[in-house]
């Protein structure tokens, strides 16, 4: 057996996660021999490395041919359009993340090495996943991202609700590894090949689908894991919680994206032949999602808690696209992620907003009497929640418009109006937020104090009105979601 | 037909953004409260300067959408920002335009805290509801339907009473309850014929099935608005704890948003589910009228009196609109034209006199800082002016000949006689259950001996008041003497909905 070196055909489109190695490397260096004013710099280190990926990303995808999308490395690398847009997603609100986090990660004295070094390798995991052309890939990227985010939960070593849910985190996570992992064997041993073009093909081949079924049930419920979706949700609000919120702020957005790129990669791209039979799956898995979701994020007061809840509501209407099972779907599902990861990336900092040191907000109390002390910041909470409850012209509610589409496209109006009724139930809970900064009065007990950073209030406001632009002007990123799985 | 009428000036948009970016422009001036009333109103006096060109420009003889605007908005999901008035949207646009300015007006000293964001909220849900009446694409309205809501969530919210917070939930999430199944509906008409302007949804041919499934969603999104029986519930909430502004602008435009739906939706586009249909609308009307017409008379509030009366009078307007589709079915074209024409005048008149007691109340409760009736009695002896203008008010909303509530109420009875002279019966019931419940009303508030040292102390209504009140009644008397002017703008419009609703889509 001959070693066979990589071409540079090979290397090429793999830019930018060489980028992100480098980069995450160069930090790693950085932190450890820099002084302090050294370690100052690991943050903008870091957003260059995002910009340089993201540079090579959109190169990518401007040169990204539909009909043959590049393939590296005998077909384990996919370069496609697909690929292209969701990494310039993760790029993008990982930047967001970067610039929201850092004002928090200086108070709490967290160690702003661990922090963006992990990131990175996770945003480099979620490069791999997404561009995964065959199931080791997508593995291995899957992992480096996980095993990055249970680090990242247990960032604050010091505190014990940190620690627990950063094992709770580990155990349930490493269980869904093992469950894709065991499903992945039976698709493997059932089609004899690991490259999904070669899956999709035996998949559309087979007269007998008994075997690969039984591997796509555990290719279902570990995606179902891995995105938090009802039954499989149990460790979302714990982690949620539990983690440092720059912690929760990074692992609730950014990976949902990978997440849809998990979900696409095995079910549409492998398992594609046989979405008649995990269509219903992912269908009971949206119904349950929605319900449990917005339920139990009704009765939380903590505005962690309900967002992790209203978190696994919202994969319950990304489920509702990927029920649609073709290219429309898949868009819309895709463009559902992007609303989804930049609306989450702006709730949870508006966590960071009014965290100081020796308090770290997390309560919808927190935000009483916001309107008095701070009209602005509460306008852009209020742009947030409207966003996430769907009410037009906000991003939210086209992303909405857009899942419900495929649902009815796919002939599944009960679906539908489940998700409607759902929507309802749900904007009640993200009322209660913008009732606590309009309608109710500070106490002594409220936090006076705003951040004063103004990276912060910088990257929250252009992303809130990004949120009401995108409302506006939605149709480049939609254009780009349905021609990426050439839906147009 | 679109490029039949070359706009030079984008007269619509500017009718929806003038008041929108204005509103924003309000929030700036946070710390300087008297600017920004001034700004405010100038503003909205801008917007009511509009309107002339617009109804001067607006050609009644034409049956066709007038001062179009279409752009691609979201081509690929065949979005346009498509804009156009008939008769039935210039009135209506005209009665929005005039009800803010008189809104800021009456907020003038009655608002002290955060003005500034009082007033943008005003400015912004003008524009916004501007932009219900103009728009020609399903997806624009919808779009433009729900963006209502967050400003008036936060108004009721903010300024609103002790019970705000209730009233503004519920307001809320009636409203949106209501309108997700619409939105589902249009989605499924969209995927039927693969556009959302509102020209292709009335051509597309749908079967009995589908159409009764649509009717119900529609019904569902306006009933809720209008508001009709059950789903009125929220009504009486948001109107009591709505701040004086609110309570206006609800009852005088957001109630006619409801209307305005059935015209440009359920009627054209499901005329068979709308015929098959049409007899549980016209006993949920007279539901309406009569049941919470008894509801009224018992109040003990003045808003929630007046809240009540609104949801009969509202009756009218979905009693009209029905009741046309019997009669087109037997061959009454001229009387389901009335019966049409009837609901449409009733709808402005409704937002002329609903406005107005709303404004009197606020005028009471600026004073006396209560809406209990028995907290009153004897007005007249010491606000004579102001007990001319409130009895001349409730004369309007009792029918009274001569002013805008008879009008409306006149023309659907007379339609509704023509098909069945139970309904009529019914349906006139009003004028003695109105009667009763608003001249009680007067009676224990404007007449009688002076009740108590509050009272004793008022102070007769100042200049403004009596200028926002006096616009009222203006607008009343001239519907209620010369109603020929408004007919006659929304003649081509109804003339073309009889066509609509009269033809069959089933094929």
């Amino acid at each position: 057996m001959t070693i066979v070196m990589p071409t540079s055909a090979d290397l090429l489109p793999l830019r930018p996660e060489l980028v992100l190695v480098a980069g995450a490397c160069g930090l790693l260096l950085v932190d450890m021999f820099a002084v302090a004013r050294g370690r100052a710099m690991l943050f903008w280190l870091a957003l260059a490395t995002l910009a340089t990926a993201a540079g090579f990303a959109l190169a990518g995808l401007l040169a990204a041919d539909p009909q043959a999308p590049v393939r590296a490395f005998n077909g384990m690398y996919l370069g496609d359009a697909i690929a292209g847009v969701l990494k310039l997603g993760v790029y993008a609100v990982s930047a967001i993340v970067f610039t929201c986090a850092r004002p928090y990660l200086a108070e709490q004295g967290l160690s702003r090495g661990a922090y963006y070094i992990l990131c990175l390798f996770a945003v480099l995991g979620m490069s791999l996943l997404v561009s995964a052309g065959s199931l080791v890939t997508l593995y291995l990227g899957l992992e480096l991202l996980a095993l990055s985010s249970y680090a990242l939960v247990a960032l604050n070593r010091d505190s014990a609700i940190g620690s627990e849910a950063a094992m709770k985190y580990f155990v349930l996570g490493s269980l869904s590894s093992g469950m894709l992992l065991y499903g992945m064997s039976m698709v493997y041993g059932a089609t004899a090949s690991l490259d999904l073009v070669a899956i999709h093909a035996a998949a559309g081949a087979a007269q007998d689908h008994t075997m690969l079924m039984f591997g796509v049930a555990f290719l279902v419920v570990g995606i179902a894991f891995k995105f938090g979706a009802a039954p499989f949700h149990m460790w979302l609000p714990d982690v949620y919680q539990g983690a440092p919120t720059v912690a929760t702020l990074f692992i609730g957005s950014a990976p949902k994206l990978a997440a849809f790129g998990l979900a696409y990669r095995l079910l549409g791209a492998g398992a594609g032949p046989l979405s008649e039979q995990w269509h219903v799956m992912v269908a009971w898995l949206a119904v349950l999602s929605l319900a449990v979701g917005n339920l139990f994020a009704l009765v939380q007061t903590s505005l962690k808690r309900m967002l992790a809840y209203s978190t696994i509501s919202h994969v319950g209407f990304l489920f509702l696209g990927l029920v649609n099972a073709g290219p429309t779907g898949y868009a819309s599902a895709m463009f559902y992620a992007l609303s989804y990861a930049l609306m989450a990336a702006a709730a949870f900092a508006t966590l960071l907003l009014l965290s100081h040191r020796g308090h770290d907000a997390e309560d919808i109390d927190d935000f009483r009497g916001l309107n008095e002390r701070s009209p602005w910041h509460a306008f852009l909470v209020l742009m947030v929640m409207a966003s996430l409850a769907g009410v037009p012209p906000f991003l939210g509610f086209w992303a909405k418009l857009a899942v419900l589409r495929s649902a009815l496209d796919a002939h599944m109006l009960w679906l539908a109006i489940v998700g409607a009724v759902f929507a309802v139930i749900g904007a009640f809970y993200y009322l209660r937020v913008i009732k606590a900064m309009y309608f109710d009065k500070a106490d002594n007990k409220t936090p006076t104090v705003l951040t004063s950073d103004r990276g912060l209030q910088w990257m929250l406001s252009i992303n809130a009105l990004l949120l009401l632009l995108l409302g506006i002007v939605w149709n480049p990123i939609m254009t780009w979601c349905m021609k990426a799985f050439g839906a147009v | 037909m679109d490029f039949l009428m070359p706009a030079t000036l984008p007269l619509l948009s500017l009718l929806i953004w003038l008041p929108i970016l204005g509103g924003a422009l309000t929030l700036t001036l946070g710390n300087r409260p008297e600017s920004a009333r001034r700004f405010a109103l100038l503003i909205a006096l801008a917007s009511c300067a509009l309107c002339a060109p617009l109804y001067l420009g607006f050609d009644n003889h034409m049956g066709l959408m007038q001062f179009v605007e279409q752009h691609a908005w979201v081509p690929s999901y065949r979005i346009n920002y498509a804009l156009g008035v008939d008769g039935i949207a210039v009135a209506l646009i005209m009665l929005t335009a005039v009800t803010t300015v008189l809104v800021i007006l009456g907020a003038w000293r009655s608002i002290t805290v955060r003005v500034h964001q009082y007033l943008a909220a005003f400015l912004m849900l003008q524009g916004v509801m501007v932009g219900v009446f103009c728009a020609m694409d399903a997806m624009l309205f919808y779009v433009f339907f729900e963006a209502m809501l967050i400003p008036m969530f936060i108004i009721i919210g903010v300024w609103g009473g002790p019970r705000r917070v209730y009233a503004s939930i519920k307001f809320f999430l009636y409203t949106f309850l209501g309108s997700i199944f619409m939105l589902i509906g249009l989605i499924y008409l969209y995927l039927k014929c693969d556009s959302f302007r509102l020209v292709d949804l009335y051509a597309v041919p749908l079967s009995m099935k589908e159409q009764t499934w649509l009717f119900f969603a529609f019904l569902i999104a306006f009933a809720v608005k209008v508001p009709m029986f059950p789903v009125h519930t929220w009504l009486p909430d948001a109107h009591v704890e709505a701040p004086t502004g609110g309570s206006v602008i609800l009852a005088a435009i957001m109630l006619k948003i409801g209307g305005y739906g059935f015209v440009r939706f359920s009627l054209p586009i499901l005329p068979d589910a709308g015929m098959h249909w049409a007899w549980l609308v016209i006993a949920l009307s007279l539901i309406a009228v009569v049941y919470i017409g008894l509801v009224a008379l018992v109040q003990e509030d003045m808003k929630k009196l007046i809240a009540y009366s609104s949801v009969a009078h509202m009756g009218f307007v979905t009693l009209g609109l029905f009741i046309a589709f019997a009669l087109v079915h037997t061959g009454g074209t001229a009387a389901a034209q009335l019966g049409m024409q009837g609901a449409m005048v009733q709808m402005i008149s409704h937002g002329f006199i609903s406005g107005a007691m709303f404004s009197c109340v606020g005028v009471l409760y600026d004073r006396m800082h209560s809406r209990m009736i028995r907290d009153y009695g004897g007005v007249v002896n010491t606000m004579p002016w102001f007990a001319t203008m409130f009895v001349f008010f409730a004369m309007a909303n009792c029918g009274l000949p001569g002013t805008s509530g008879f009008v409306g109420e006149f023309m659907v009875i007379l339609a509704a006689f023509q098909q069945s002279p139970l309904v009529a019966f019914t349906a006139a019931t009003t004028l003695v259950l109105g009667a009763a419940y608003t001249l009680w009303l007067v009676k224990r508030v404007v007449f009688g001996k002076v009740a108590n040292e509050h009272v004793a102390e008022l102070q007769d209504m100042n200049l403004r008041e009596a200028v926002v009140l006096g616009v009222f009644a203006a607008g009343v008397l001239f519907v209620g003497l010369y109603p020929k002017p408004l007919t006659d703008l929304m003649g081509s419009a109804i003339a073309q909905l009889t066509t609509q609703v009269s033809a069959s889509k089933v094929q």
